[in-house]
């Protein structure tokens, strides 16, 4: 084991940028795909019918398909798309869609969004009706009753499914190296190719996403913990527990 | 519209359908070589010796902390140099492994540490009493497990397994980015010879929407063969 090439500035530039562009990954994808989420469980829920059925089939494609293929269709495949409308070159919106971290995002944003919105859905389904009933019999509107009643509850019953999507988003922020974008797979990619040691970077980068993921893992069970409304006892367990269910189930 | 000619694709089907083959092909034999390390972990984790069940645990928790395409990554490069150390301890000559058995090798050992946890938490909800009557009437630990074990624990599993065998589908297609010919490589070349990228990433997205949505045939039918006892809800 040599890993003398972290002295190299040069080599602990591109891991910081890599961790750096990790995290931005991780936080807006999982914001949009949050609002995407939402969206997509309200349209199966009580959305008009072609709406909900757009969204039924959104999700089981992208459920039912590879994130890595989803990640160069949108790449290469609207990329591509995108360039033939020539009028688009001159528009300020050119340089981002040349850019391969716009499509991580958007990539991660769709497939986080699908995962999210069954997980949401189930959760909005569970709230049970009577919560409802009342908070429009105190004068309520739909969207209020929404925004202070429905979603809040739902969201306290899907706590564990919610942590567990995070930590998924997280696992999945690697693939974005295959489309050229510099987080820390792409690092360790590059510390490989010009020092010829394989596996060195990439025991480096699994012992970083180890830990990555013990820090996100702990830090949504202490929400799920202090979340208004749920009794402390449901979450209490071990170190170990914390890396249970730790994927889709 | 370069992205919407479809002569390329009639050229391509041949080569798709193969790249299809193969991953039709590593799913099935990844799952059952991950079904039996699931099985062999869950029984080491719950009744093995002390050693085997700090392996199992230290297995199931660090495959599942390290996201999928790194662990192929590395388990790719590293698995067979591994195996053939492990080989040479135990006497035995080097083996060279071609690169499906090391993609099937690689997924089932992934997919295998969350069967593992599956299968756990399915036998630990059996009713306690139910191993002890067995035991009681002098069924031995095979028998047991055909009889007793195995037909109380699949209803319980199953639809988790199901979770399990759709992920291994969609895994399949990160081998190829160690340069392994599948349906996602065979995609991948299809589209740059092309340049009709949209065209054969959608095409390869509907053969996996094919997989995973005809397995769920399959497992709601195993589901409806493993429940049959169970009174109506």
């Amino acid at each position: 084991m040599d890993f003398s090439w972290l002295a190299n500035p040069l080599y602990l530039g591109f891991l910081w940028k890599g961790f750096i562009n990790t995290i931005v990954l991780v936080v807006v994808s999982g914001a949009f795909g949050f609002a995407l989420a939402l969206g997509v469980a309200m349209a199966q829920i009580s959305g008009p019918r072609p709406l909900a059925w757009t969204a039924r089939a959104f999700t089981t494609v992208i459920r039912g398909t590879p994130l890595l293929l989803q990640l160069f269709f949108f790449y290469d495949g609207v990329g591509h798309l995108l360039a033939e409308f020539h009028g688009l070159h001159e528009t300020f919106l050119w340089p981002i869609l040349r850019n391969g971290f716009f499509y991580g995002i958007l990539a991660f944003t769709m497939s986080n969004g699908a995962y999210l919105g069954e997980d949401l859905r189930g959760a909005l389904l569970a709230v049970p009706r009577g919560e409802l009933e009342a908070a429009r019999a105190f004068g309520f509107g739909r969207f209020k009753a929404f925004y202070r009643i429905w979603l809040p509850h739902a969201i306290q019953i899907g706590l564990p499914q919610l942590a567990s999507e995070a930590i998924l988003l997280l696992k999945s922020i690697p693939l974005v190296s295959t489309i050229a974008v510099m987080d820390l797979l792409q690092a360790a990619n590059i510390v490989r190719d010009s020092t010829f040691l394989v596996y060195e970077p990439l025991l480096l980068i699994t012992g970083i996403y180890v830990a990555l993921t013990l820090v996100l893992t702990v830090v949504t069970r202490i929400v799920e913990r202090n979340f208004p409304g749920v009794r402390p006892t449901a979450s209490r367990r071990g170190l170990l527990a914390l890396l249970t269910g730790m994927r889709r189930a | 519209m370069i992205g919407m000619s479809n002569e390329g694709l009639i050229a391509w089907s041949g080569p798709l359908l193969a790249g299809a083959a193969v991953t039709v092909e590593m799913t099935f034999l990844a799952y059952a070589i991950a079904l039996v390390i699931g099985l062999l972990g869950a029984t080491a984790k719950l009744g093995g010796p002390g050693p085997l069940r700090a392996m199992a645990t230290l297995y199931t928790t660090v495959i599942r902390a390290v996201p999928e395409l790194l662990l192929i990554i590395l388990l790719y490069y590293a698995g067979q140099q591994l195996l053939n150390n492990l080989l040479q301890g135990l006497g035995y000559s080097d083996i060279n492994l071609n690169g499906f058995a090391t993609a099937v090798g690689v997924l089932a050992v992934v997919e295998g540490a969350y069967l593992t946890e599956i299968f756990r938490g399915a036998i630990l909800a059996i009713p306690r009493g139910h191993i002890e009557a067995a035991d009681a009437y002098g069924m031995s630990r095979g028998l047991r497990f055909r009889r007793v074990v195995l037909p109380e624990m699949l209803p319980q599993a199953l639809p988790s397994m199901y979770n399990i065998f759709l992920l291994l589908v969609k895994d399949t297609a990160l081998v190829s980015v160690v340069g392994f010919n599948e349906l996602f490589f065979t995609s991948q070349q299809a589209a740059a010879s092309t340049r009709s990228y949209f065209l054969f990433y959608s095409a390869a997205g509907a053969l996996y929407l094919l997989m995973t949505m005809g397995s769920n045939v399959v497992f709601r039918w195993l589901e409806r063969r493993v429940t049959r006892h169970r009174p109506a809800m």
